[in-house]
This record gives C-alpha cells, structure tokens and sequence, in this order.
C-alpha cells in the first residue's frame, strides 16, 4: 500500500502548490490492471492455437478413421481413393526414409562444425560463421528445391547412381532401380543442407554452456583440446545433442516444398535410397485440388496430416523440453 | 639463485591493449615466489605466460621468451600438452572435473597414460591425495562425485590432481581467495611443505599472504616489473619508490 | 625434453581437426554453391518484362509477360501477415518480459510458442483452408494474410523475447523506481529500448513470411491478376517458381529459375538490412 500512500502525499504536495494532479496515480494503476488482463488473455492465444489445429485435424479425419481400421490405413499399401482404398503405408515410410536419409547426412558434420566454432575456433571464425548460418535459414523452401532441382538431381542421377551402381549395388539399400535423380537420397541432401543451420546453432549454443573453468582444468594438467573434449565437454551436453537432433527430425518431417521438388513423388515403399518417394507433406500438398471431389478423401489426407502433426508435436514438446532446461535464460 | 625459469624481453597483448611490458626476470627453483601488486597490473597475465595458458583467450600475442631449464617453451617445436605437464595451475576458483574424487586424481595420470595397471594408479591416487593433505578425509568415498566435497577440499583436490602428473613447477592463481580462512591456512600450509621438491610461484593481491609465503618477491605495477629479489630484501628494504608505497599501502 | 613427439593423441586431435574444417568450409561453401546456383540459372532470364509484367495470355506456354502478380501478391501477403502478427506478437512479448518474466507460466507460454514455431506451414495451411471453407471465406489475399500471420508469429515473439530478455534490468528497475506503473515501464522504457531488435525480428518474420509456399498454396488461391481487393485471391512468387517450373516448356522454366532468384534478392535484402539495423541503430540502446 505504500503507492497509495505515495499518491495521497502526491496528491496533497501537488494541491498544496495550487496545481491540479495529472492523471492520478489510481488511474494509471487501473490502466495497468486493465492491460495486464488483456495481455493475460492474448498469451493464451498460442496454446489455444495448438489445441484448436489439433481438433480440427482429429475432426476433420474421424469420418475416415471410424471407416477404416487403423491397420488397414496405416499398414495398407494400395492408395486408390476413387476406389475406396486408402493405404498410408508408401507414404509414411517415404516421410520415415528421407527424414533418416537427411539427419544421417546432416549431424555428423554439422556436430563437427558446431564443435569447431565452439573449441577451436578464433572469434573471427565465428564472425563469419554467424552470417552465414543466418542466410541458410532464411533462404525461402521452394528456392532450396529450385537448386534440389538444378544441383542436386542432376548429381545423384550422373554421379551417385552410377557410383553405388558400380561399387556399392550388392547393398540393398545402395541399388539404382531407376533412371532418374529425383530419389530419397536428393530429398535427404537437400533436407541436410535445410536443418543444418538448426542443429549447428543449437548444438553450438549447448557447447557455450559448459564453463570453461572446466575446460582450463583439464588443459591444465595437459590434456590436448580434442582430449577434453571428447572426456569433459561432450559428456556433459549429450542429452542436449540428442535433443538437437530430434528438434531437426521434427522440422525435417514436416518439410513440404523443398522435398517435393526432388524427391519423385512415386507412391511406393521404398527399398533403396536411390528410389523415389512419396512423403506425406508432398501428399497433402499435391492432392488439395481433389481433395473435395471424393467421398473419404479429404478425411484420409486430414488423418495423414494429423498423425504428422502428433509425431512432430511430441519429438518437439520433448526436445524443447529438454533444451530449455539446458540453455535456461539461453534459448532462443 | 638456480634460476628454475627464466623470462627474457617478454610482452604480452590483448587485441592492442599491452598487459606486460619488457618483462625480464628469473625464477628461483625449489622457492615460492609471489607475484604482487595492484588490480590489473599484468600479475595473473604473468602467470598464464608461464604454462602457455594466454593463448587460450583470443586474440592475445606475446613477444619475448620464456625459459624454463634454458628452454624456450614458445618455441615452435615445444608440444604445448608436454609444457603445462611440467608446469601445473591451481586456478583461484576450485573446478573439480565432474567425476569422482578418484576420477579427478587420475585424469591426468591416464591422459598421459603414465602408469602401467590398476594397482600402481590406485598406488599413485592415494600418495597425491595424501600429499594435498586430503588422503584421511576422503579415503572412504573415493569415488563419491567430487563435486560433494567442500570448497577446500575440492582445492586440494585440483592441487592433487595437478600434482598426479608430476609437475616441475606449480603455480597458483589467487589459489585461496575463493576459499574460507581456515581452508585457505590449509593449502597455504601444503604449498609451504611442497616447496621442498617443487618450485611455486603465486599470484596473490594480499600482502599479508605474501609475506607469510615469500622467499623471492615479484612487485609489479602497471604491466611492468618494478621490482624483484628475495624477500626479506624488498620488504624491508625496498629499492623503488613505487614498491615502498605498495608496502606501506597496505597497512 | 618438451620436443613434440607425434604420441597417438597428437594425430588423434589433428585429424579430427581436419575433418572439422572441411565440415565448416562445406557449410560456408555451401551457401555460396546455392546462391551460385541460382544467380546463374536466374539471371539469364532475369529481364525489366518479368519484373514488372504480369502474364499475359499464353504465360505458362512461353508467351510473353513477368511475374509482377506473383511479387506484389507477396510482399501483400507478407505484408498483411507480418502486421497482424506484429498486433499480437509485441503485447505477447511484451507481457513475457514485464509480468511473467521466469515464472511457470511463463515456460508455459514460450513452451507453446516453440512448439508453435515447429508445426510445418503444410498444417497451418491445411487448418487455415478448413476454417476457410467453414466460414464461407474463398482463396484470397485475406485468408493468406491470415494464415501467414499464424505462421509468423512465434517466429516474431520468439525473436523480440529474445532481444527483451537481453534488456539490462537496472533500466527496468530506474523506470519503476520513479514511480512508474509496469505498464508504463513497459510501453515507454522497454520498447524504445528494444527499438532495433523489434524490427530485426519483424524483418525476419517477414522474410519467412515471403518465402514460404505450403501455407499459402490452399488459402491465398492464385490468379494472373494482381490482386486489388482482400477478398480476391493473388499470387505468390514461391508458388509462381513451383508452377513455372512444373511445366514441360524450357522458357517457362528458365522463368521460374528467374522468378526464384528475385525472391532470394527479397530474402537477402531483408537479411541484409537487419543485419545493418542492429548493427547501426543501437546508439540509444543501453548496454
């Protein structure tokens, strides 16, 4: 109660003097009582947000899901709508094939990357890194599939396919079964260059958490850099790393356009990363024309997006998680 | 004197600001010596000169050479992991590696693979703990996490694992300014002991500290070394007029 | 006696420093062999008629005319969306600092505001087409804006939180101790402060507002026409890419690759400029 107080006594001085009081202390008081229940309301937004996305898709697929059993729909692998048949199979494992593809190819060097800025790089290393990183994850999707398109493609088809044809096709999953370069392998470079920036920030912010008392206490009794690293820092930031890459696996599940351009979109279980596939995102996105046109159909692409939706709702819900709790006042 | 190490014309950078100015001085083996002096007179970048741990901060330059036994341990031959084996750091905050208080001793024992099995390690572990004066607190939960011993004791245990690789030369940032007084007199008193077989030099910003441990003092101001010798001649006799205010100063 | 002897942890470190510096420079080449890419397959079909032509009849069969329909339909479309987001994305933020700072609630908020960041735009484009056809509305510039604003928005809270958390508290407390209210302190002090990191996270929201293609596809329709009213359905340059480049026809294609590089010269500049506005307008930003 001391503003009240305050305002009494400012009120009294003022009057004293002759003047009339501005708008009074009790008035600002309402106004900010006011504005923080406002406010208070519109940080609910986000979380009704999340919510509402998620029943409208649990909504919106019920008609397929009570048709169908999930066995049928999720294991089936004929996808025929006008026909009646919906079979999600092809296309989850599709998503499942280029998602792996893109995060084997992306965390090895992005880790080492992340750990060369962090350990062994001199500030102006890192001056220039920064930029970098930054303009790779502003480059917009479709631009990214334009240069899938015109870099990428063209690599697998002249050079990997008939490489891994040469050396590597008694490796099932090596064997070229097609002529063309639009394959997993192409959605899986160009969704490693696309998560990249992600997991170098996030894993480089991770490495900036562990103090450097700690490093210096090693370096003091003369252990290389690499020698503490690999026994003191790394120990310490594994399950943020972990995180890290689940984060990027979340992102790279849902990516739409960039994938799309390259990756064939052939509806078929994959049994070679030389293939092509058809994930669920490039699914939904080429058929929203017909989507009305056929009874069921839009209820089977709506359930694709919702269990796409839950996987990556928990692979983020459970990184976020964990790397707030390591970057605490960091995260950003 | 034996001159233990020696610094010749050094100078020492930070981007372009000079922390050391044309250091030139010799290190008596087997004594403790005490750098002192005011706040930001170059005293803990001295000292970081001396196990190469400048360079770990960016953007730092020396010039100059430091000697240790007539070795030029800058030169571009010197494998740095073999200099700061022979040159230890006690740093001003203790930082126990997050292992236990086995672990911690052994580190750097295995880093440099120093032993040959299980049983000379173990040999080694309890000499050193017991050296730092830590053997009987600790001998019952060695492998406890370090990080569960008090802010002394977790010191003497950064001072036994410095000492597990068998260092020449030991030194010490400030090494009790962190600690409680009656753990500070601890390790004070183990460095005392230490100097028999080892040769210490210590940064402190206390002169009551430095009076108690000095055989040779340092006095620097400003970057430069205004003075240097043993120690009862420049606390009673001080040659400088920058030296004899410092001492007074304190009082 | 300190001579380097080459021990197995010495070659162990050297090499895989090795292999970190080749990571790093694939990363920086990376970005250079992209924009490369682009630039040269753009550039020769970068002419003043695509900038600022839109179709004519027979576009998508190589006749004549540009993508103006598809630049402005964008930067409409960006623009709309980032300034609704901005509406609700400044008070959101603002409230985060001020009144919940660290609390549970807090953690709460900036929790679901991650996860929001991490739903794929194909989804927000899905639920905006629903809720679309639920109300009546048609593809049109409205429900893009709409739908874009949803995906910008945990990107521009998520950006000024950040900028606001770095805001040195004894400014917050000097503000408070001469008496003012929380809100006030919020309002005058806290904005003018975060002034330059506001609009960076404005530009970046807006930057991937642009480029974005999957929220759009179902809600902002397209059309030849530039669009002069909410209600009607515009263009959008990611969307002019993936069609141009969907046809069979060679010239159309190098259009697309053209129309692609103008949306990366908006992206860069973008980038760019918030780059030179936090750099430069932090004169009156105290440290």
């Amino acid at each position: 109660m001391n503003r009240q107080i305050q305002t009494d006594r400012n009120k009294a001085n003022l009057e004293s003097e002759g003047r009339s009081s501005r708008p009074s202390v009790v008035a600002r008081n309402k106004q900010n009582q006011l504005a923080k229940r406002t406010f208070f309301i519109i940080t609910l937004l986000p979380m009704i947000l999340i919510s509402a996305i998620t029943l409208v898709l649990a909504i919106r697929s019920w008609p397929i899901l009570s048709t169908y059993s999930p066995k049928d729909l999720f294991l089936g692998s004929t996808w025929r709508p006008d026909n009646g048949l919906f079979g999600f199979w092809p296309y989850i494992t599709g998503t499942f094939w280029v998602t792996i593809v893109g995060i084997l190819l992306s965390v090895p060097p992005c880790l080492l990357t992340a750990l060369y800025l962090s350990e062994y790089s001199r500030s102006f290393t890192r001056s220039i890194a920064k930029p970098i990183l930054d303009l790779l994850a502003a480059i917009p999707p479709v631009v990214y599939g334009v240069w899938g398109l015109l870099a990428i493609v063209p690599l697998v088809e002249d050079v990997l396919a008939p490489l891994s044809k040469r050396w590597l096709s008694f490796i099932p999953i090596f064997k070229v079964n097609q002529p063309t370069g639009f394959s997993i392998i192409a959605g899986g470079i160009v969704l490693a260059v696309m998560i990249a920036p992600l997991i170098i920030s996030v894993v480089y912010e991770i490495l900036r958490t562990v103090p450097d008392d700690l490093r210096h206490a090693s370096l003091a009794v003369g252990a290389t850099q690499w020698q503490t690293i690999r026994q003191i820092v790394i120990p310490r930031v594994v399950p943020g790393m972990v995180a890290a890459v689940v984060l990027a696996a979340s992102r790279a599940l849902g990516e739409t356009m960039a994938v799309l351009m390259v990756v064939g979109n052939v509806a078929q279980v994959p049994k070679s990363i030389f293939d092509a596939a058809y994930p669920v995102p490039a699914l939904i996105a080429n058929n929203y024309g017909d989507m009305m046109s056929i009874p069921l159909y839009d209820a089977a692409l709506l359930c694709a997006a919702l269990i796409l939706l839950i996987v990556i709702l928990i692979f983020n819900i459970l990184s976020t998680l964990v790397l707030q709790r390591m970057l605490g006042k960091n995260w950003a | 004197m034996d001159t233990h190490i020696r610094v010749r014309n050094l100078n020492a950078f930070y981007g372009k600001q000079q922390a050391l100015k044309d250091v030139n001085i010799e290190i008596p083996k087997r004594q403790v010596t005490v750098i002192m002096g005011p706040s930001g007179c170059g005293k803990s970048t001295l000292l970081k000169t001396l196990n190469r741990f400048l360079e770990l901060t960016d953007d730092t330059r020396i010039s100059g050479e430091v000697l240790v036994d007539e070795q030029d341990i800058y030169a571009s031959e010197v494998d740095v992991t073999e200099v700061r084996k022979r040159v230890g750091l006690l740093a001003q905050r203790p930082s126990p590696l997050p292992m236990s208080i086995y672990e911690n001793v052994v580190y750097g024992m295995q880093i440099h693979q120093m032993h040959r099995d299980r049983t000379s390690y173990k040999q080694a572990v309890r000499h050193y703990l017991e050296i730092a004066g830590l053997w009987d607190e600790v001998s019952k939960r060695l492998h406890d996490p370090a990080t569960s011993l008090s802010i002394g004791q977790q010191q003497r245990l950064c001072l036994a694992r410095g000492l597990a690789v068998e260092p020449e030369i030991i030194l010490g940032d400030e090494p009790t300014s962190a600690l409680d007084p009656i753990s500070a007199q601890n390790v004070e008193q183990r460095l005392l002991d230490l100097k028999e077989q080892y040769t210490i030099v210590i940064v402190t910003h206390t002169l009551r500290q430095a009076k108690r441990l000095a055989d040779y003092v340092i006095y620097m101001y400003l970057g430069e070394v205004v003075e240097a010798g043993p120690a009862h001649e420049v606390f009673n006799n001080p040659q400088h007029q920058r030296t004899r205010a410092y001492l007074e100063g304190q009082f | 006696m300190m001579k380097k002897r080459w021990q197995r942890r010495h070659i162990v470190e050297a090499f895989v420093k090795g292999l970190m510096l080749v990571s790093f420079l694939i990363m920086a080449g990376g970005l250079g062999a992209i924009i490369w890419t682009i630039v040269a397959n753009g550039l020769p079909a970068l002419t003043w008629a695509m900038v600022t032509q839109i179709p004519q009849g027979g576009f998508y069969l190589g006749k004549g005319g540009g993508v103006l329909n598809a630049i402005l339909g964008s930067l409409y479309l960006a623009g709309g969306g980032t300034l609704l987001a901005l509406v609700f994305s400044l008070p959101i933020a603002l409230y985060l600092e001020t009144y919940l700072g660290d609390s549970e609630w807090g953690r709460y908020v900036r929790l679901s505001l991650d996860v929001l960041w991490g739903i794929p735009t194909i989804v927000y484009g899905v639920f905006g087409f629903i809720i679309m056809l639920a109300i009546g509305l048609r593809a049109s510039l409205l429900a893009g804006i709409v739908v874009l604003s949803l995906v910008e928005l945990p990107i521009m809270v998520r950006a000024m939180d950040e900028v606001i958390r770095r805001m040195p508290v004894d400014l917050e407390q000097a503000a408070l101790a001469l008496g003012s209210t929380k809100l006030e302190v919020a309002v005058r002090v806290v904005t003018r402060q975060m002034l330059p990191g506001i609009i960076t996270a404005i530009l970046l929201a807006f930057g991937r507002g642009i480029g974005d293609a999957a929220s759009v596809l179902f809600t902002a329709g397209y059309t030849d026409r530039i669009p002069t009213s909410l209600m009607q359905p515009t263009a959008s340059l990611p969307l002019a890419v993936f069609f141009q480049l969907g046809t069979p026809y060679p010239v159309v294609q190098q259009r697309g690759y053209a129309s692609a590089l103008i949306l990366t010269i908006i992206v860069l500049i973008i980038s760019i400029s918030s780059r030179w506005i936090s750099a430069n307008l932090n004169k009156y930003t105290v440290k």
